[in-house]
């Protein structure tokens, strides 16, 4: 396996005869800060050198796979929300549509636009804890404080939206949980017209910023054929110039209607990681104008009376609509048998839900695929011979969040 | 090419519908069950087989590995089935793979001399599933602890209350 240690086991192979009065085993975390969760890496150092590393993780597992079995397709949308608790509502837009598949139930196109437009304010969201997170992680405290107070609009956002700040659960099988409350769209619409100008005040903090430039660039490097090798998706694998994204290669939930670039770059490194991210917010801003702009007129959820929840008021008037919602709640609804792999582009990487239905009213197995878990793969390549220091920017460049990788 | 309502069953109805399929014409007489349902390709192939299916496709462009999964049958046997999900970059397709185990001899080679990014997939499979991978580097527990009794995603292992 040359070249592609996935992490040597370091406590069953202890260090090699003869180098034992150079080497040493470090542990470092699970509760250290920049581990960003409980991430343990157990590390063989030759000084200050990075010989060998190998990650500890199921530190946070919830078994929430075995969970989503015991519970009705509806009642699994909340438990997606704490898988990746950054992005929620990729976590809700992925598991919806993988059971819409399942079911081929039409969305109306403005539940497809809305999901869009929160599903790229959630990216945002997530790469602004990572900004702020990974400059902390250098030294730059100053980001964190600015980035967190961007993040606080957001979540006021969806606080507005949803009622809840972080597990949103706002999609749900077959649209959305209710009508976008009145104003969400002018409110949205100040804080994205605001917004350019501060990613700017990032911008200025960090790119000019020597120190910060110096403990980037060309630290981690991870090329290409290794990225493909090691499964990593998202950012990270555009940075290594690798020229995917699934929204604009695999579109869903209509964002082929969406004009966007790809940001890509060939430099390997943390600071390629850092550029891509910047742009990336950029991009993301650019689709939610064209949300905002072109938000088309309709229902906000599908028109499926045994699946989707009636509205509270036709529920409180017609018999029909009563029995519906009952049925719904106390019984589940049946999803036809079959197996469907859905993809999203989430804030880290390509994020899948592969749902197994065996024709009853709760999933038969409900498997997730999160960018992290493959990510962390790559960590020893990216740290293998390079200073102990530089391990803390690369775990912050890979934008490591413990409850998508351990779920 | 069959679109997205198209439902096609049975190795032979998807070799004659989509003949010129990259992963179907690579892997040829291999496929021993095929399904053509909801959009999404799935080919099924013999457990000794996985491996060289694999080589064959991402010769064929199916050149990134996506994700890597088992489903339990329990009761109903073979029990286990493996879905490996392949991305091709080139072709932005996404392949489902599939092989079928046996309780008894729930053994499989892995996949990590063709793409080393298997490799904590196989863990997390070994870890819950209790399937093992043949040649794999470091076939340990990842989400348990390394002293824990029985395998959590198995169908036998309840949901709450005691083992």
């Amino acid at each position: 396996m040359a070249g592609f240690d996935v992490g040597t086991p370091i406590l069953e192979a202890p260090i090699a005869e003869g180098s034992k009065d150079q080497h040493m085993v470090l542990n470092m975390g699970p509760q250290h800060p920049s581990t960003h969760g409980v991430l343990r890496l157990v590390l063989e150092i030759d000084g200050e050198i990075v010989v060998r590393l190998y990650p500890e993780i199921g530190y946070l597992h919830t078994g929430i796979e075995k969970t989503c079995e015991a519970k009705f397709y509806q009642q699994v949308v909340p438990l997606t929300d704490r898988v990746d608790y950054l992005g929620p509502m990729a976590n809700n837009l992925c598991y919806c549509l993988a059971v819409e598949k399942l079911l081929e139930l039409e969305i109306p196109d403005k539940a497809q636009w809305i999901r869009v437009l929160l599903t790229e304010l959630t990216r945002i969201n997530s790469h602004l804890i990572w900004l702020g997170t990974h400059a902390m992680d250098i030294g730059a405290l100053t980001v964190f404080l600015y980035t967190f107070r961007e993040r606080e609009e957001i979540l006021r956002i969806f606080e507005m939206v949803a009622g809840q700040r972080m597990m949103t659960s706002y999609f749900r099988i077959g649209g959305l949980s209710m009508e976008p409350p009145l104003g969400m769209f002018e409110r949205i619409r100040a804080f994205i017209s605001t917004f350019p100008e501060k990613i700017d005040e990032y911008s200025n903090l960090l790119t000019g910023n020597p120190i910060f430039v110096n403990r980037l660039k060309d630290i981690g490097h991870l090329s290409k054929e290794d990225a493909i090798a090691l499964a990593v998706t998202g950012p990270v694998a555009r940075a290594s110039g690798i020229d995917f994204d699934l929204r604009r290669d695999m579109p869903y939930s209509s964002y082929e209607k969406f004009q966007f670039d790809v940001p890509v770059s060939d430099r390997c490194d943390v600071w390629a990681r850092y550029i891509v991210r910047m742009e990336e917010m950029r991009q993301s801003v650019r689709i939610i104008n064209q949300a905002l702009d072109g938000m088309p007129e309709g229902h906000f959820k599908a028109d499926a009376p045994k699946i989707v929840l009636p509205d509270r008021e036709v529920m409180k008037t017609q018999m029909e609509a009563l029995i519906h919602h009952f049925k719904i709640v106390t019984e589940g609804f049946a999803v036809p048998a079959g197996e469907v792999y859905q993809q999203v582009e989430s804030g880290h990487g390509s994020m899948g839900y592969y749902v197994v239905s065996d024709g009853t009213a709760k999933p038969y197995r409900v498997h997730m695929r999160y960018p992290g878990f493959a990510s962390l793969q790559a960590l020893e390549t990216m740290c293998k011979g390079r200073l102990l220091a530089d391990v803390v920017a690369v775990i912050g460049s890979i934008d490591i969040v413990l409850g998508e990788i351990d779920r | 090419m069959a679109d997205s309502t198209t439902t096609l069953l049975g190795a032979s109805a998807v070799r004659e519908a989509l003949a010129e399929h990259p992963a179907v014409k690579a892997l040829g007489d291999s496929i021993i069950d095929a399904k053509f349902d909801r959009g999404e390709l799935t080919l099924t192939v013999a457990r000794e087989d996985i491996v060289a299916a694999l080589k064959a496709v991402q010769a064929a462009g199916y050149n990134a590995f996506q994700d890597m999964t088992a489903v339990d049958w329990y009761p109903s046997a073979p029990r286990f089935q493996l879905s490996y999900h392949i991305q091709s970059h080139s072709l932005k397709e996404l392949l489902r793979l599939r092989t079928l185990v046996d309780e008894n001899d729930a053994s499989v080679e892995s996949i990590t001399s063709i793409w080393p990014g298997a490799n904590y997939y196989e863990r997390e499979v070994f870890d819950l599933f209790g399937i093992r991978f043949e040649n794999h580097p470091n076939l340990r527990r990842i989400m348990m602890p390394d002293e824990w009794v029985g395998h959590p995603l198995r169908k036998d292992y309840p949901v709450e209350g005691y083992r």
